[in-house]
């Protein structure tokens, strides 16, 4: 009997890789879909990398693609974005090794800040998107993906959710079966994106995507489900299960080639129901088509393009059944900086001296929110530093000296140099602020070039952030300590004030991060506490006020930062060694 | 069998995950079709999380929805007051009757409800237990979450064996004394 395993769709998707025999993986981590890497780089024989960021990774990916084996890269919905450039023109040249994308989208918006929709950047780019609907599913079309990539001559992408992606289920485990590598042959008119060759390969990409469309009618994972003829699903991924879970007994077009669609298979599932509805998350992706060639079918004005569907939103709008019992008045648990986080620290100072901060991608942009509230602004990975440089040529240098930009160092890595290095080159007066806790923090605790080890733990050569900077001839370069308030304002006063670009990397590693000793902790002495509340302006989980106004420190969550009792003027919140 | 539905809500980092773990080995290990669907990523930071987890012959959806739990298991007050709901009527609430203030409480914009496990109990079945008085009693605070895994598994249908087994397999090595203790603990509660 084949070996069973309850997996992760992510951890799926990568057993799914290893099988298929592929040798190099690419990526940055990005939730929900850190994990196809974090699982990889266990199985033997595949090289897999962090990459500094998504672009990086893909064409890492295409190198070795273009090698002759199997490849693939992996990112969140938006990381799509910054690895776009590479997509839409190894579209046109193709794969020879197997090359696939796999992009994570975030319905719902989990852990992400938009909910953009990757069938859309397939359509396109004109790649083929695959949509599995489990575990079981990601591990077998991520192996189909490979197959796909090499008879068609084109990259594929595999797009998954954060309920595909972050859902376990049972798969079927198979061996690892690796094609053998394929012999290079030159072929400047396949490879060589110059716009004479790129003229002919936009045939190609025309002609593929109509061959691939025809066959997709007759692909196994595009299947009708037979039922009663009332009423007739076309849908994909994870809302076909609550098409499955509602009506049972209904018609459904089960589709797992999400681009290019079988339109002849469509056109016969609609000419054998009577009413047709379309079930799909986020954009009216299939409806669009389906609506194109005339056929009647009704779509999203009787769902939502926003957040996740449901089993219930079925029932609600088809059944006009409601949930019986409705949800309590609660109060909000927003996430928080952890006890012990060097941000809160910074944070601290920052709104001390009334300071607004242009801010980036990371747990850091926790510091929007109440009681921190000091950034202002978050769009996408690196545009923090880029966006107060916009700010200063738009306003004058006076305008921007109660501003600084936040950028984590995983983030700095990503793209945030990129924009560093616009300052240092277009004249910023403007102070940067790299929150260097030496890890990428929010998506778990990746390492990146800059920490001195890989993915697969090797430790190597630290990039030093620091000497970036200098080589970027920024003058003034300033290391604090995150936990040293007092110098840490002063150096933040000194810097904003100056007339010139700077920057403050500001040191301490993530509470959270493995290794870390906290060989402190924290005790409030109440009788010297005055109940001024000074300790509690940061935030910090594990400083709590009594009934009688008096502070208390939970002892399961202090982490002994000290950052409370730098605050406490009376003396009455003490470090002590444990 | 029809689709048995069990939720586990908690505050982020309160090792939601690792009880979904055990949760699902065991539903494996009994040859059932098992789907667990879990948040990852910024809620993990101290956010109200939530784990859903379905066994049966056949599971479709891998989340469990409003009025369809069976079985919830809560770790902070709080957090069993904002997914009750998701209970069946004559679902189980297994809460560990602990109190951790979200920020708008620690703040002042909000206050934290009182008399929560008690007023659930009007309109479900509530078993409730000081699990991380338990696990401190113990000797390591961390086992709570096992404490009150041992509550819940009074109430769903498998052996003690069976349970035993899997956390034997799932847990780090040098813990499995203290997490199967904890377990005991919550079992005979």
């Amino acid at each position: 009997m084949a070996k069973k395993e309850i997996m992760l769709g992510n951890a799926a998707i990568a057993r799914g890789a290893w099988e298929a025999g592929v040798k190099v993986s690419a990526a940055y981590p990005g939730t929900p879909s850190t994990e196809i890497s974090e699982n990889l780089v266990k199985y033997p024989d595949v090289y897999a990398e962090w990459s500094p960021n998504e672009k990086v990774a893909a064409e890492v990916a295409i190198g070795a693609s273009m090698a002759g084996v199997r490849a693939m890269c992996s990112m969140k919905h938006v990381g799509l974005n910054v690895a776009s450039d590479p997509l839409y023109s190894v579209s046109y040249i193709g794969a020879k090794g197997g090359l696939v994308f796999c992009v994570a989208d975030d319905p719902g918006l989990y852990s992400s800040q938009n909910e953009q929709d990757t069938r859309l950047i397939g359509r396109s780019a004109h790649v083929p998107v695959l949509e599995p609907s489990d575990s079981a599913e990601a591990h077998d079309m991520t192996k189909l993906a490979f197959e796909l990539s090499e008879k068609y001559d084109t990259p594929v992408i595999l797009r998954t959710t954060t309920r595909i992606g972050h859902s376990q289920g049972t798969v079927e485990l198979s061996d690892r079966v690796c094609p053998d590598d394929i012999p290079y042959e030159r072929d400047v008119m396949k490879n060589v994106m110059m716009p004479g060759m790129a003229k002919g390969r936009h045939v190609y990409v025309e002609e593929r995507e109509k061959k691939m469309a025809e066959d997709a009618s007759s692909m196994a994972i595009n299947r009708i489900e037979p039922g009663d003829d009332e009423t007739g699903f076309i849908t994909s991924g994870v809302a076909y299960q609550y098409v499955k879970e509602v009506f049972p007994e209904a018609s459904v077009l089960k589709l797992g080639l999400v681009y290019p669609l079988p339109e002849k298979l469509i056109r016969e599932f609609a000419s054998k129901v009577k009413r047709l509805i379309i079930f799909e998350e986020l954009e009216p992706f299939i409806e669009t088509y389906v609506r194109s060639w005339g056929i009647e079918c009704e779509g999203k004005e009787l769902f939502t393009l926003q957040g996740e569907y449901s089993a219930n939103l079925l029932r609600e709008r088809l059944k006009s059944e409601q949930a019986k019992v409705s949800a309590k008045e609660v109060p909000n648990r927003p996430p928080i900086l952890c006890p012990g986080c060097p941000h809160r620290s910074t944070y601290y100072v920052l709104k001390k001296l009334g300071i607004h901060a242009s801010g980036d991608i990371g747990c850091y942009t926790l510091g929007a929110v109440a009681p921190l509230g000091v950034v202002d602004t978050t769009v996408c990975m690196g545009a923090s530093i880029s966006m107060l440089h916009g700010m200063e040529k738009a306003r004058g240098a006076e305008y921007i000296k109660k501003w600084v930009a936040v950028i984590g160092d995983s983030t700095f890595m990503h793209t945030g140099i990129n924009s560093l290095e616009d300052l240092a080159y277009n004249g910023s007066s403007a102070t940067v602020m790299i929150l260097d806790n030496s890890t990428t923090g929010m998506t778990g605790h990746q390492d990146h070039a800059a920490t001195g080890r890989t993915l697969d733990g090797r430790e190597v050569p630290a990039i030093s952030i620091y000497r970036i900077c200098k080589a970027m001839n920024i003058e003034h370069v300033v290391e604090v300590d995150a936990f040293d308030t007092a110098e840490l304002e002063r150096v933040v006063k000194e810097e904003t004030s100056r007339d010139a670009l700077s920057v403050i990397i500001v040191c301490a590693p993530c509470a959270l991060l493995k290794g870390q000793k906290f060989p402190y902790k924290v005790r409030a002495l109440p009788d010297k506490c005055k109940k001024c509340g000074m300790c509690l302006k940061p935030g910090c989980p594990a400083v709590k006020k009594k009934e009688d106004g008096t502070i208390e420190i939970d002892d399961t969550l202090c982490n002994g930062c000290g950052l409370c009792t730098q605050l406490c003027n009376f003396g009455a919140l003490e470090r002590y060694e444990i | 069998m029809a689709t048995r539905n069990i939720m586990i809500v908690g505050v982020g980092g309160q090792g939601t995950l690792l009880t979904s773990r055990i949760l699902g080995g065991l539903m494996a290990d009994a040859g059932y079709d098992v789907k667990i669907s879990e948040v990852h990523g910024m809620a993990q930071r101290g956010g109200s999380v939530v784990t859903f987890v379905r066994y049966g012959d056949k599971v479709y959806e891998p989340i469990v929805e409003e009025g369809q739990a069976d079985v919830l298991i809560a770790f902070e007050r709080l957090e069993a007051m904002r997914y009750a709901h998701f209970l069946k009527e004559d679902g189980v609430l297994i809460a560990n009757d602990e109190r951790i203030d979200p920020m708008p409480v620690v703040t002042g914009q909000a206050v934290y409800p009182e008399g929560i496990l008690e007023d659930l109990s009007k309109d479900h079945t509530v078993y409730s237990i000081d699990a991380m008085d338990e696990a401190k009693k113990l000797g390591n605070q961390r086992v709570f979450n096992l404490v009150v895994l041992g509550m819940a598994a009074r109430h769903m249908d498998f052996s003690k064996e069976q349970w035993v087994s899997v956390i034997e397999k799932t847990v780090p090595p040098k813990t499995v004394d203290i997490n199967l203790k904890a377990f005991e603990t919550g079992y005979a509660a």
